[in-house]
């Protein structure tokens, strides 16, 4: 579960969350929602601990762990995964290598075995084929060159590999065909679990249509103005944030 | 990739001391007096047993070297140096020849252990051959020990110091010491031919494939010992050599003077590639200390269709002066450069290639990769040249740095001339940063700081390692990211 309580955010002096509260329970897929510059990319950021972002009061928890005091691969090893809006390219590191790379580390620091290297194989391809990834691409620098829709796909695989207890997607439909937006989604949706739980940011209900969340909330000036049910998403759809932002304001 | 592991656990391996290979070994040592004229020119030339020659030889080289300026055009920066203030010659004091292992002092012996050699020279003496890596160990100046000989020997390869040659073969050694450095080629080459002490000599005859990969490991272990190396390789028509070198000194405080010279000379069809792994102390977290490595080395394809190849890995040293090239002489002959240069701390590094195109036909490809960290700088500075008569010359030139931090420098000189308008050269260059995203991404799928650096790091050498010899690959993989530790954060 996790939890987070009245969160103050600023960075380089500009407050962007202010007193943000948000519960997201084992098993459950949240979706964030709100317009461009609600703080929707900074909670997430916030919460897998990128610099920069000056925490000023609240907390986040994660089943009990207060993620604010680790670094972020310590969050990443606790089950923390954030699916990047805008994934990282690695020059001369086969995305084989990475993953290895970063399952291994992750493991290490609970305490668990390496992978042996069929094991890892055989995982990698079995998810790579569910996403559509093709085998040559997992041997190509990680996300150098890869078009926006593999980029996203890409992040998936790595969250399926890395088992996390709790996912952000980042705007994952942003720049994706309707077909991406399809295989995408069904790779989520294979990763849906009790213990897994899922915060879904995005602009537009269209993503809800493929991954269907159990809470909506809708964010304005840094705060949860509203949570529902997935409705809410529709009602949205229907009638934009007006009313929002000139409650918040 | 298992070798992004390795350097993984070797980072998490090392202790406190940085320098893991900062150790002096205590010798009795046979030293000349300090300081630099003609007697102790005389010294060291009767200490090497010098026939009459070459006695003249460095005396020559010597009175040359007094009308010579040292040059100031490379972007480093140092106290001047007092070349009366050093010692030229220091040597192991036991001078026979030892012809085996048993009668070499053990406290040498235990240096190689820290280094890693006697793994090595213990399969040699059980007689399991399975790594075939012929060591001429350096140390200091004198070669301690020559193993391999026999079976080089059959294949008529010759490999030994270069005082052994000069004694042994003095016709080959006549023929081409100085024919690709001249003696007065500059001032630290002009400093080395006066008062060279050691190195190593390869002759490969006509049509040998030279068996194994030649290898040295060098080391400056007496205080205050200016160190002179000599290095000759000669592959004669058609013939294949693989040379490798590798360098660690002990730490302490006093900057160390290393002028070394290498000379390769490729024949007819002949191929020579020398590789490099430099791993000199570069000074303390503060810039005190460090090796200043001032080194002339230079390659000759004589004959048609040669090809030289330089790899290096220079991770060490206070100041690196260095610029290994090829004189693409012969038609058709070929030069190719790849280096990865490393500089952390306030380490200063001033290092390229020039690859001079004279034969028709002559290719030429360099691959520079300049890794600043710290407060150091980083200079690429390369000459790619067409003479009139290198019609269908081409050249291809890639060089890209990468900064960690922002208190370093990236700095790329090249010089582009060429007088054949039939040259084709190519010139590409990059610089880039460590972004801050990059790591956080890193970070997030479970990599630390330290091995998110160390794989961004060793993805942007790719290119140059794969040239490495396996074995050197992963000590050259592993020495990046030592060298780099600390680096960021």
């Amino acid at each position: 579960m996790l939890e987070i309580r009245n969160l103050h955010v600023q960075i380089e002096d500009k407050k962007i969350l202010n007193g943000l509260s948000l519960t997201v329970n084992d098993g459950e897929v949240a979706a964030i929602m709100g317009p461009n510059g609600s703080g929707k990319s900074t909670l997430s950021y916030v919460i897998a601990g990128k610099e920069d972002y000056e925490v000023l009061d609240g907390e986040i928890l994660l089943d009990g762990q207060n993620l604010l005091e680790m670094e972020p691969d310590a969050r990443a090893a606790a089950g923390v995964f954030l699916a990047f809006q805008y994934p990282l390219e690695i020059p001369g590191v086969a995305t084989m290598t990475f993953l290895k790379a970063a399952l291994n580390a992750q493991r290490k620091a609970r305490g668990e075995g390496e992978l042996s290297t069929p094991e890892f194989m055989k995982k990698v391809r079995a998810g790579a084929e569910r996403l559509h990834i093709p085998q040559d691409m997992l041997k190509r620098a990680l996300n150098v060159g890869f078009s926006g829709g593999e980029k996203k796909r890409m992040e998936i695989l790595q969250m399926a590999l890395l088992e996390p207890r709790f996912c952000i997607l980042d705007e994952t439909d942003s720049g994706l065909d309707i077909d991406a937006l399809k295989i995408a989604a069904d790779g989520v949706n294979a990763l849906r679990d009790p213990k897994r739980s899922f915060l879904v940011i995005t602009h537009y209900q269209r993503l809800l249509n493929y991954i269907v969340p159990d809470t909506v909330h809708v964010m304005a000036n840094g705060r949860v103005v509203k949570s529902g049910g997935k409705e809410l998403a529709l009602e949205l759809e229907a009638n934009g944030y007006a009313d929002y932002r000139s409650q918040a304001a | 990739m298992p070798a992004v592991q390795e350097t993984v656990e070797q980072v998490r391996s090392i202790d406190v001391d940085q320098y893991k290979y900062g150790f002096i070994t205590d010798i009795e040592v046979d030293k000349a007096p300090k300081g630099l004229n003609e007697d102790i020119v005389r010294f060291i030339s009767a200490r090497k047993g010098d026939p009459e020659w070459m006695t003249e030889w460095r005396l020559d080289a010597f009175r040359r070297w007094l009308t010579m300026q040292e040059p100031t055009w490379a972007r480093v920066e140092y106290p001047p140096i007092d070349f009366q203030d050093l010692y030229y010659y220091a040597a192991p004091k036991k001078k026979a020849g030892p012809q085996s292992l048993d009668e070499v002092d053990p406290a040498i012996l235990e240096t190689y252990k820290k280094l890693g050699i006697p793994l090595r020279e213990q399969e040699i003496l059980a007689g399991v051959q399975t790594s075939k890596v012929a060591v001429d160990a350096v140390f200091d100046s004198v070669s301690v020990v020559t193993t391999f000989k026999e079976e080089l020997k059959k294949a008529g390869v010759i490999f030994c110091s270069i005082s052994e040659a000069i004694r042994e073969h003095p016709d080959l050694v006549r023929q081409y010491l100085g024919s690709v450095v001249p003696v007065t080629d500059n001032f630290y080459a002009t400093l080395n031919s006066a008062v060279f002490t050691d190195g190593s000599f390869v002759y490969v005859p006509p049509g040998v494939r030279c068996p194994m990969e030649l290898s040295t490991y060098f080391r400056i272990n007496e205080k205050n010992t200016g160190q002179f190396e000599r290095t000759l390789i000669i592959a004669d028509k058609g013939s294949y050599v693989s040379y490798l070198e590798g360098c660690t000194a002990p730490q302490r405080d006093e900057n160390q003077l290393h002028a070394a010279v290498v000379e390769l000379i490729a024949l007819d069809d002949a191929e020579i590639k020398y590789s490099t792994v430099q791993n000199w102390y570069p000074g303390d977290s503060e810039g005190k200390g460090g090796v200043y490595n001032f080194v002339t080395k230079r390659g000759d394809c004589r004959g048609k269709n040669a090809k030289i190849s330089w790899t290096q890995v220079e991770t060490g040293s206070a100041i690196t002066w260095k610029y290994p090239s090829c004189i693409l002489r012969g038609d058709g002959s070929r030069g190719e450069f790849y280096s990865i240069a490393v500089s952390n701390g306030y380490q200063q590094v001033d290092s390229g290639t020039k690859m001079i195109h004279l034969g028709k036909n002559t290719t030429s490809r360099i691959i520079s990769k300049g890794i600043s960290a710290g407060f150091s700088q980083n200079t690429y500075r390369g000459l790619v040249s067409a003479h009139r008569k290198a019609s269908g010359a081409r050249n291809f030139t890639n060089c890209d740095s990468l900064l960690i931090g922002d208190k370093c420098g990236a700095h790329t000189v090249p010089y582009i001339e060429s007088k054949n308008a039939s040259a084709i050269f190519e010139h590409e260059a990059t610089t880039s940063k460590i972004s801050e995203d990059q790591l956080f991404y890193c970070q997030q799928r479970g990599l630390s700081e330290e091995e998110a650096t160390a794989l961004i790091v060793n993805g942007f050498v790719k290119d140059v390692l794969q040239q490495l010899p396996m074995e050197f690959a992963v000590e050259a993989q592993k020495l990046i990211s030592i060298s780099l530790e600390g680096s960021v954060g």
